[in-house]
């Protein structure tokens, strides 16, 4: 992958095939520590201890049409290409929780790239699910949670109504200047 | 900034024009392919783009959906158009702009870009 927020993608799209109706996304970015920490949380169904040991296997998956599943593998070895590393912690019946720890430092760190673009699409792509989005950098965060917004729109109108999907955009892209302190 | 009052006159806006979406049968479906092998390929641009399109020229019978990975992994990003009544077309080694296009022919006008087509690029 060229950039990890594709990664995040990927690994939310787990966490809906999961049945997960929430699913939060947390970027916790820290110049002085040195670390990127990206953590995928969601109330899935779940996974076993058996399960959870053998993900991280690129020749295990949930698939029956074949017998490669990549997507955990891959953030994995880029979590530990930078000498990071990945835990996933899981419960059957109440959800998983990837995270992968990153050093931005290091000459193997793949840049996180436009996470924007990532929650706007799982969010107007998935309306009948909830996000959260967390992005922290040093002292500055934000978040945007669709119930919130939900709780605002009402029930007839949908989070992927042109006029919502480009105030949701807009609202990314702010608040991403201000953390980044480019705009207050 | 962008405020949550914002939202609220878009929801009156949105609520004044209220189209008749549900129980559509004769919706157009465009599945992009967002497993791992979609996603490394470059779906993510290609699905931004099909959203931005579909919402630019208001096409209200067509369904912009994700799919997983349907096997063609060398082919990606893969993007299918199901059409009722109508076999189903794979797109193939789709980029932003070979979207745009799609749009507008197939989508808009009913022609499908033959060249993008799986068919026209299985060799």
């Amino acid at each position: 992958m060229r950039e990890l927020s594709l990664n995040v993608m990927d690994i939310a799209q787990n966490s809906i095939s999961a049945g997960a109706s929430l699913v939060t996304i947390d970027v916790c970015q820290s110049s002085a520590a040195d670390r990127l920490v990206i953590s995928i949380i969601d109330n899935g169904r779940g996974m076993s201890a058996e399960q959870v040991a053998r993900v991280t296997d690129p020749f295990f998956t949930t698939r029956t049409t074949r017998k490669v599943g990549l997507g955990i593998p891959l953030f994995k070895m880029e979590a530990e290409m930078t000498g990071g590393g990945l835990q996933i912690h899981s419960v059957p019946g109440e959800g998983t929780t990837v995270r992968a720890e990153f050093v931005p430092s290091h000459v193997d760190f793949i840049p996180l790239g436009d996470i924007n673009s990532t929650v706007l699409l799982l969010i107007t792509c998935n309306t009948d699910r909830d996000f959260v989005f967390h992005h922290k950098m040093d002292e500055r965060e934000f978040t945007l949670d669709t119930r919130e917004l939900r709780g605002i729109l009402g029930e007839e109108v949908e989070l992927n109504t042109p006029d919502v999907v480009a105030w949701i955009r807009e609202y990314l892209e702010e608040q991403t200047e201000c953390i980044k302190g480019e705009k207050i | 900034m962008k405020s949550l009052a914002e939202l609220q006159a878009i929801r009156d806006k949105a609520r004044s024009r209220v189209t008749l979406r549900e129980g559509q049968d004769d919706a157009i479906r465009v599945l992009v392919g967002m497993a791992t092998c979609g996603i490394a390929a470059g779906a993510r641009p290609v699905l931004t783009t099909l959203v931005d399109e579909v919402a630019k020229r208001g096409l209200q019978n067509v369904m912009v959906t994700q799919t997983g990975c349907i096997g063609i992994c060398q082919f990606e990003p893969v993007v299918e158009i199901v059409e009722p009544g109508k076999e189903k077309v794979t797109y193939v080694k789709m980029t932003p702009e070979k979207v745009t296009r799609v749009v507008n022919d197939h989508l808009v006008n009913g022609n499908v870009v033959t060249e993008y087509t799986i068919g026209a690029n299985s060799k």
